[in-house]
């Protein structure tokens, strides 16, 4: 009697999770679509993708084609006719070097604050000094503080001592805005690393220096690897900073977002372009993104369950 | 020459050659001479290298005085350049905006609240205050909503995993590159030709009138606020995710054998149990899309009546150059930030580490 009961009931859980399972999906279809409603048509010519809908695609399987992401990568083709009346064909600005100026902007944006941070945390957590309270206070308080009430001061000093518009304004920018989430996230991990390692490598002479290089860095890579990658996404993704740093440079040294705006703006019709454009944007951080999932939730949960 | 006094010459070059290389990097890249992959892999090198050079000088210096003296510098060593850098970046700039925000257009004279005045009568900056306070309405209810949801059902479905590897892909991908993806979504024709738009197809497919979802005011804020929604929701899911694993599945049976619904479980058990997860996540996505800036400015540039205070920032800043009502539109974010600094603060406060 009992089995045929608990039976009946495994029977109508395993149903619900069946219903349950299919309401997930549904719910993952909306959330996926509009993704691959671009994928599908960066892959298209220009004439189907203004004359049918993407879901259509598949009626014209000859309509498939690569050169979107040609023209994309490597300047789109104009067609002007020169002094004799014959056809020139120019190419436009390129997503490939927006590609190469992101990586530029990107990799040592990730990497400077990184030991930073991780010495600033290994202060606060392990040693004892007059100030650290109040100091650590103030990171904290910084945590939040929104980074537009820095563009014009930063952008001033700039000006004055000639990094508007350099590499190495932008990346000390990233730096100075991503160091209180780094620090915040390194003590979290640092403070809980046990103490007894310390006092067992001053006990052999070590100085703080020896310390923190040789033991604290090699034990924190699971607490830095979490912070590069959420830092990659956010300097990768970022249009705002970017625009306001890099907006005295030259076009090569657009990023990827600037360039995809000013896409979207100047060619807001060009769909087949635009969604190829979007695509080689998006892939870096997927990669990025799918590969090291877990270390991405990691920093993110750090970086905003605070307190 | 022994160990000791080579030990001892150890400050002599290396601090030289920590100034020479640090200062050497930085003029180079600030001439930005070299291509761009070179200039690249030379900053990832020198970045690296000069940090910790800097670390290692620094302490070498610091070796030369006595234990005692040694024991108090050391914290100042390892903390002084973060907070260094955050005090130029974040906190002096926070002061001088302050400042700036009392200043004319170049910021020159002091005009008192006269930029303030402008922030809360100008019709522009009316709309944005208005569309700002529906971002944060509809954007957080929304993500956090949705996220719950996603949550509760990946929990208990058979595809627990992809299905929030799905969900949460958005997050990955830029505010910039979201746009868009739904300004293809949104894509309007007028009626008679083919729509390519995934929502106008549907609606005519049905029978309806295209609409142009972007152009018209006040809904188009709406829209845009989907794509916000579409990107904040994976980030809901994955940290209710994580809080419903805690939740004692012990008291969840109990409730079971007693009869009660899943419907009334989730209220009375679940929700109550993740309340500080719903509060932590609410209170991100509140910040997110106070400040969110990109979406609005990819899509519609503020124009048709979608105007937010930090797109407004920004054309003030940099489109008319206008420093002051510039600085006081991001005084008024940064109040409108001020609750949770201070919550965090006073959640600081009790943590036992200090």
């Amino acid at each position: 009697m009992n089995t045929r009961i608990s039976k009946t009931q495994q029977s109508k859980e395993a149903l619900s999770r069946r219903i349950i399972t299919v309401a997930l999906i549904l719910l993952c279809i909306v959330w996926t679509l509009p993704t691959i409603g671009i994928l599908v048509t960066s892959f298209r010519t220009k004439d189907v993708v203004s004359s049918s809908g993407w879901w259509q695609a598949f009626k014209t399987p000859k309509a498939f084609t690569l050169d979107n992401y040609g023209q994309v990568l490597f300047g789109q083709r104009y067609t002007v006719s020169g002094k004799n009346g014959q056809a020139i064909v120019t190419r436009g600005a390129t997503m490939l070097s927006a590609f190469l100026s992101s990586i530029t902007v990107t990799l040592p944006s990730v990497i400077i604050p990184i030991f930073i941070a991780a010495a600033a945390a290994y202060g606060f957590a392990w040693l004892n000094f007059p100030g650290r309270k109040i100091l650590f206070a103030m990171i904290i308080a910084l945590l939040v503080v929104p980074l537009q009430i820095s563009l014009i001061p930063i952008l001033r000093d700039y000006q004055k001592i000639g990094l508007n518009g350099t590499y190495l304004g932008i990346w000390l920018a990233h730096t100075g805005f991503g160091l209180p989430l780094a620090t915040y996230i390194l003590f979290n991990y640092i403070s809980t690393l046990p103490r007894s390692i310390l006092e067992s490598a001053f006990i052999d002479g070590s100085s703080h220096f020896d310390c923190f290089f040789k033991l604290i860095v090699p034990l924190s890579v699971p607490a830095l690897a979490s912070f590069a990658i959420f830092q990659f996404i956010w300097v990768w993704n970022d249009l705002l900073v970017a625009l306001v740093f890099l907006s005295g440079a030259a076009q090569k040294m657009e990023v990827v977002t600037v360039r995809l705006m000013n896409m979207a703006g100047t060619r807001g019709t060009d769909w087949h372009l635009l969604t190829a454009g979007a695509f080689v944007s998006m892939i870096l951080p997927l990669i990025v993104f799918l590969s090291l999932q877990r270390y991405f939730v990691r920093g993110l949960l750090a970086g905003s369950v605070k307190g | 020459m022994n160990a000791a006094t080579s030990e001892k010459l150890k400050p002599l070059y290396i601090i030289p050659l920590t100034f020479v290389i640090m200062a050497g990097g930085f003029t180079l890249l600030r001439e930005g001479i070299m291509n761009q992959v070179l200039t690249t892999l030379f900053a990832v090198v020198w970045g690296t290298a000069s940090v910790l050079l800097l670390f290692y000088s620094l302490n070498l210096l610091a070796q030369l005085l006595k234990t005692k003296q040694y024991n108090a510098v050391i914290p100042y060593i390892f903390i002084g350049p973060a907070v260094l850098i955050m005090g130029w970046y974040l906190l002096i700039p926070t002061i001088r905006s302050l400042i700036l925000s009392f200043m004319d257009k170049k910021g020159v004279h002091f005009v008192a609240f006269e930029n303030y005045k402008y922030v809360f009568t100008d019709p522009t900056m009316l709309t944005a205050l208005r569309n700002t306070f529906i971002w944060l309405f509809f954007g957080t209810v929304f993500s956090v909503l949705f996220g719950l949801i996603a949550a509760v059902l990946a929990d208990r479905s058979n595809i627990e995993k992809f299905g929030k590897t799905l969900i949460f892909l958005p997050m990955a991908i830029s505010l910039v590159g979201a746009g868009v993806i739904w300004k293809f979504i949104y894509a309007y024709r007028p009626a008679g030709d083919t729509q390519i738009g995934l929502l106008n197809a549907v609606i005519t497919a049905c029978g309806g009138k295209p609409h142009n979802w972007l152009g018209t005011a006040p809904a188009n804020n709406l829209f845009l606020i989907a794509i916000f929604i579409w990107l904040q929701t994976g980030f809901a899911l994955v940290v209710f995710s994580a809080a419903l694993k805690a939740v004692s599945s012990e008291m969840i049976e109990a409730a079971r054998i007693d009869g009660a619904g899943e419907f009334r479980i989730l209220i009375n058990i679940i929700i109550p149990d993740i309340a500080g997860s719903i509060v932590t996540v609410s209170t991100t996505i509140l910040l997110a899309a106070l400040k969110c800036f990109d979406i609005v400015f990819s899509m519609t540039n503020g124009l048709y009546g979608t105007e937010v205070l930090a797109s407004q920032q920004y054309k003030q800043m940099f489109k008319f150059l206008h420093y002051g009502r510039g600085s006081a539109i991001a005084i008024v974010i940064l109040l409108a930030v001020s609750p949770v600094i201070w919550y965090n603060l006073k959640e600081f406060s009790k943590k036992e580490v200090f």
